[in-house]
């Protein structure tokens, strides 16, 4: 047996279709089997509510009088691409405030035009002859725009690996707080309500389907960016009107210690067509797995410490190494099913007619990662290879004689067999003569605890670790602790300039 | 209940504590203590019933004692239901309900905060 979609559209006209959120279709499966869950549902209604980076609006504000051709725009300080004709402009919503920082952004300006706040639109020009005015400054509400229409680039992801942190410190990433030592472990994406996860081979899911987004009817455009559904991680491009959107369902956040981000809800309804939207609706949270990624590694290629599914991840716990660590979802799964429930409503009560894709979505694109003309710059390019050593059993003074000689403020100190044991600074040896008390050799007034460079490492994350650690040189270390150069501030300084410069 | 107790070793070195044990009887659980030669800070917590009582003595005693009626606080308008700060929690005073909802339990907190950075929606505050 098979439905077309007008016989579920007909049902839905009629006020008679079946619809049943995607939460709880394994069960209805399991009861019915598949055919009987083919004939019995008619539409399957998904639902997400999480930080979606990729967000932002087009807003068209009218013409001022004078007429001003706006260049640069910005939205309560928060400024909007304003490259586009006169008086449009394009609003991100990780755009940072200027004044606030990260406090405020684009998706603050996105929920207070939502929740009928008052917003000042600022705007400069050179002036033209056909639009003379150089600057406006007006306060708007949402209904003094012409347009307001939200375009989101990537929403939506299939799922999301889920993160820890190895290191000894906090991390602040987008993936929120990540505590020491795997300490916990962060996940997002609504598992089992999740619209993708539930047609994983976009059988139903295109451009022109209509969807729920942030509390109005909207659409799927196409494929989003960094679509990758070969490796399980597919996309949408989406649009809606912002004007028919709720702050229910559209909150701004920030990630402390990272940026602004928009949450906001996505639901798809999915026609049930045949045995194999059935199977696909059918899945659960344990059919869905993802890696748990070391946050600590700052690569592209972080290691995955295991594979989990979303129903561990939603327990709360899971294992790591052998020992229970806590789970936290950054998105919301309360907010996912009402995204669910609503869709639900609105198919039920005939808001809403169901269509198939106008433009199909290719389910085995891969996204690739970015062709790199330059390479960066690495430690070794850069770092200084006549280091000054010195052994630790030799005299305070042989030091004090190495460092006036050697023109450095750092010695790095090697035991018999060359390998690094400490650093030695002029502070310390002017400390150790001024005062000398029981310190005789330079093993008695080294620091024992070196932060370190490889010579493979990018030059950027040597520069991260002068500047975390406030110091102002790191030795250069190769797998078998043997110093091969030393990396100061002064050397990062002639590659970036002004803020390294000493 | 809880107690913020800030006291200064200026009136000679009282054993705080272990005197308004010794007086009132009451049990004192102390959650946190922040001290130094100059004076300190205490979180403390003692049984409802006898919250005056502790925190008359500690009065007396020379400490400055301020009853924490809710220790985190949370703002139901801003959550939406994440449970990003249920792991960063060593207390574990977050969980989620049947309904995916969170709830607290306040009387587990210890005010140390890391809970206020790490909720993406502003949601949480600590009152020290
Ligand atoms: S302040 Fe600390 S103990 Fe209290 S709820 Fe927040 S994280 Fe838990
Ligand atoms: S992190 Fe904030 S928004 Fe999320 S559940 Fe906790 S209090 Fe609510």
């Amino acid at each position: 047996m098979e439905k077309s979609i007008e016989q579920i559209n007909t049902r839905i006209r009629e006020g008679n279709a079946r619809v049943v959120t995607a939460d709880e279709m394994p069960a209805l499966v399991a009861e019915l089997g598949e055919q009987g869950a083919l004939r019995e549902v008619d539409v399957v209604t998904t639902g997400t509510f999480g930080a979606m980076c990729s967000s932002g609006a087009f807003f068209n504000f009218g013409h001022a009088d004078p007429p001003i051709r706006m260049e640069r725009v910005w939205l309560n300080d928060v400024e909007a691409y304003g490259g586009i004709a006169a008086v449009d402009a394009y609003l991100g919503a990780t755009q940072q405030s200027e004044s606030r920082g990260i406090q405020y952004g684009g998706a603050h300006v996105l929920e207070d035009f939502v929740s009928g706040r008052r917003v000042e639109l600022h705007a400069v020009s050179r002036g033209t002859d056909c639009y003379p005015r150089r600057n406006v400054t007006t306060e708007l509400i949402l209904e003094d725009l012409n347009q307001a229409i939200m375009v989101n680039p990537r929403n939506a992801y299939q799922r999301y690996n889920a993160a820890t942190n190895s290191t000894d410190r906090t991390l602040y990433t987008y993936m929120g707080t990540l505590l020491p030592g795997c300490g916990n472990v962060s996940f997002s994406g609504a598992g089992t309500l999740s619209p993708l996860s539930n047609d994983p081979q976009f059988r139903v899911t295109g451009g022109g389907v209509p969807i729920f987004l942030g509390g109005a009817q909207g659409m799927i455009v196409g494929e989003g960016t960094q679509h990758s559904p070969a490796k399980g991680f597919g996309t949408l491009m989406v649009t809606g009107d912002l004007k028919q959107m709720s702050p229910q369902f559209l909150r701004a956040a920030t990630m402390h210690g990272y940026g602004v981000t928009l949450y906001i809800g996505v639901g798809v309804p999915i026609p049930v067509l045949d045995l194999d939207i059935v199977r696909a609706t059918a899945v659960r949270d344990e059919d869905i797995e993802v890696s748990v990624i070391d946050y600590g590694v700052p690569s592209r290629d972080r290691p995955a410490l295991r594979t989990v599914n979303y129903a561990e991840l939603k327990s709360g716990q899971v294992e790591l190494h052998g020992e229970p660590v806590k789970t936290s979802s950054l998105s919301s799964y309360r907010r996912a099913r009402e995204v669910a429930v609503a869709l639900k409503g609105w198919v039920e009560q005939g808001k809403m007619a169901l269509a198939l894709p106008t433009r199909p979505i290719d389910p085995l694109k891969a996204a690739r990662p970015m062709r790199e003309t330059g390479r960066s710059p690495r430690v070794q390019d850069i770092m200084d290879r006549n280091v000054v050593s010195i052994g630790d059993d030799e005299v305070i003074k042989a030091a004090a004689a190495k460092l006036l000689k050697g023109e450095t403020n750092h010695l790095v100190v090697v035991d018999r067999e060359g390998r690094l044991v400490g650093v030695v600074t002029t502070y310390d040896v002017s400390k150790a003569i001024v005062h000398p008390g029981k310190a005789k050799v330079v093993g008695d007034i080294m620091t024992r605890k070196v932060i370190t460079a490889t010579p493979d490492e990018s030059v950027d994350i040597a520069a991260q670790k002068l500047e975390r650690y406030n110091i102002s040189a790191l030795p250069v270390t190769d797998t078998a602790n043997r110093v091969q150069g030393m990396l100061t501030a002064i050397d990062l300084g002639k590659l970036f300039g002004g803020r390294w410069r000493r | 209940m809880k107690l913020l107790v800030n006291f200064s070793r200026k009136r000679g070195s009282e054993p705080i504590i272990a005197k308004a044990v010794k007086e009132t009887g009451v049990l004192i659980m102390v959650d946190r203590a922040q001290i130094d030669p100059a004076g300190g800070q205490m979180l403390i917590d003692v049984p409802r019933e006898s919250c005056r009582l502790v925190s008359d003595k500690m009065g007396e005693l020379g400490a400055d004692v301020r009853i924490l009626e809710h220790a985190v606080t949370l703002d139901m308008s801003e959550c939406v239901d994440c449970g990003a700060c249920i792991s960063v929690c060593p207390r574990e005073v977050f969980t989620f309900d049947a309904g995916w909802r969170l709830s607290m339990k306040e009387d587990r907190c210890v005010l140390c905060g890391r809970c206020v950075p790490a909720c993406p929606h502003r949601a949480l505050s600590v009152l020290v």
